[in-house]
């Protein structure tokens, strides 16, 4: 089959390589139909993340049709129409009862990475290094999906398929930020990123009874989308000053919840941002945490700070004093996309979450390297690059 | 001030001594801790249901007689601690490194019990990798490759 392999930092080529097949008897196979570019991605390709090898192939949000199970499957059959989660969870460990997917005990096949790197390892992901499980990704004509009865949901016939695609990983990561982060009615929430997550977070804090919302980013582009399809209100951080900005938004209190959805390779217009590039080039810090230590300095009192923006290592000049000392909640995790998928579909298929527009450019699978050139340098408007490996 | 010289000398020999010979103690103690430390997962099921019968789980029960096995219920709901250890005397120092490289520190093997003795109780079966192929051998590659063929039986456990 055709699928689209990690060769080397910024270095991307589609190769044939051999069809996925049933391993385990819990295991689906999947046809993919659409699959989609995501910022961590971005991180791999930036040779940020440990543990990739030449041939990996990459990609972890998706949506297809299933052509194969395995015989323990039970909520599933041949020609179902699925979202997958880009984590998978086998949904009978501790952490899975407790909604707690992204940390599933049983689904990282390579656990020592993640213990020698976090102390516990995380749970397995879709084409996203060695590291978190050795899984082929989604950017590809097949993908294997094990335990398949839980990390594959089937589509409601009212929900397109692109609607449903970023169900798999954008919307689920979004609206747990807005969820875990206590959004209640009443809220100011403000943003940080106004890529498809953070779009979604700041959709859900609206739904989940937030009196403003305000997101926050730098491309022009985006920060329209984000006030037409979303109608939160946007700043745009190169022309003003973001914390001052917030302050006189939220009554001089600062957002009730703050929500970073950017990650490690973090942006800002200050010489701050200068300092963390040419420390993360020598090699003396691994992540750029530029929006979190925004977020921390902008939250009010006993407000809450959730991290959804993927980070991998270390950072540098982190800002514990202005957690402790204003009392804040600060809580951060990977995607437990099986707990939020059917509420998510359900909005979709009402209508009051909308997706679909974030797909700004849609080409065949082989045309994916031009892809991720769009998404990464942010050309032509791109929010996010949809790839139909059958096309 | 030739006598005061040499006191102090003798004094600073006698507390390196010292330092090394309490250091060299609390080494060793660590060290022995570390080779009798059990190795444990918690299983996300009741005693009976991890061990039905006295039954070890099956990658547990592979091992025989080369490991010791404890099992008791956890705190606060959250099913069995299941704990092991090898019987035989563990590697330490050099030759622990050189053993864990070379796949052969019977720690490894009781790991990888466990985490398939976990996986296999609560989810009926033991999730196996993506058979995955470089298309471009690198040293980089090649340290990927090795941690992933140890990764089943190192780690924090």
């Amino acid at each position: 089959m055709k699928a689209l392999c990690w060769q080397g930092v910024n270095e991307l080529s589609v190769e044939n390589v051999p069809d996925p097949r049933v391993i385990n008897d819990q295991d689906a196979i999947v046809k993919v139909g659409l699959t989609t570019t995501c910022g961590s991605d971005l991180h791999l390709l930036g040779g940020y993340i440990p543990a990739m090898r030449a041939g990996d192939v990459i990609g972890h949000e998706f949506l297809g049709e299933i052509v194969e199970v395995g015989p323990e499957v039970r909520r599933h059959k041949v020609g179902d129409r699925v979202v997958v989660t880009s984590f998978i969870g086998c949904g009978r460990c501790w952490y899975c009862e407790n909604d707690l997917w992204s940390a599933c005990d049983n689904s990282n096949t390579n656990p020592a990475i993640g213990e020698m790197l976090y102390g516990r390892a995380p749970g397995g992901i879709y084409g996203y290094s060695h590291a978190m499980g050795e899984y082929k990704g989604s950017h590809a004509q097949y993908v294997r999906v094990p335990f398949a009865d839980f990390g594959a949901f089937s589509v409601p016939d009212e929900v397109s398929d692109l609607d449903a695609l970023f169900c798999s990983d954008a919307a689920p990561t979004g609206w747990m930020g807005a969820e875990l982060g206590g959004v209640k009615p009443g809220d100011v929430v403000a943003v940080w990123g106004c890529g498809a997550v953070g779009q979604v977070a700041a959709r859900a804090a609206m739904l989940l009874g937030a009196e403003r919302v305000i997101a926050i980013d730098r491309y022009p582009e985006r920060l329209t989308m984000t006030e037409r399809h979303v109608g939160a209100e946007t700043i745009d951080y190169t022309r003003t000053d973001v914390i001052a900005e917030l302050l006189e938004r939220s009554g001089g209190r600062g957002p009730d919840v703050c929500i970073e959805a950017v990650g490690m390779e973090a942006h800002s217009a200050g010489p701050h941002h200068l300092y963390d590039k040419v420390k993360q080039r020598m090699g003396l810090e691994l992540d750029r945490p530029v929006a979190v230590r925004e977020a921390i300095y902008a939250c009010r009192k006993g407000g809450s700070v959730f991290v959804l923006g993927v980070f991998a290592g270390l950072v540098d000049k982190f800002p514990l004093g202005a957690i402790m000392n204003k009392g804040l909640t600060f809580r951060a995790a990977q995607q437990h996309g099986q707990r939020y998928v059917p509420r998510l579909l359900d909005l979709v298929s009402r209508g009051e979450l909308r997706l679909a527009h974030m797909a700004t450019h849609t080409m065949p699978l082989y045309e994916a390297p031009r892809g991720y050139d769009l998404f990464k340098n942010k050309k032509d408007g791109c929010v996010r690059a949809v790839f139909r490996p059958w096309a | 001030m030739k006598r005061a010289v040499l006191g102090a000398a003798a004094l600073g020999g006698a507390g390196v001594g010292a330092w090394r010979w309490l250091s060299s103690r609390r080494t060793t103690a660590r060290t022995r801790r570390a080779a009798s430390r059990w190795l444990v997962v918690t299983v996300n099921r009741r005693p009976d249901e991890v061990v039905p019968g006295g039954r070890l789980p099956e990658p547990l029960a592979r091992l025989g007689d080369a490991v010791e096995v404890r099992v008791r219920e956890a705190p606060g709901g959250r099913g069995t601690e299941l704990a092991a250890r090898p019987l035989a005397p563990v590697p330490t120092g050099v030759t622990e490194v050189l053993a864990r490289l070379g796949g052969e520190d019977p720690r490894q093997a009781v790991r990888r019990a466990l985490r398939e003795s976990r996986c296999l109780v609560e989810t009926g079966e033991v999730l196996r990798a993506d058979k995955t192929v470089t298309t471009r051998p690198t040293p980089a590659g090649r340290l990927v490759d090795l941690a992933v063929e140890r990764a089943g039986g190192e780690g924090r456990l």
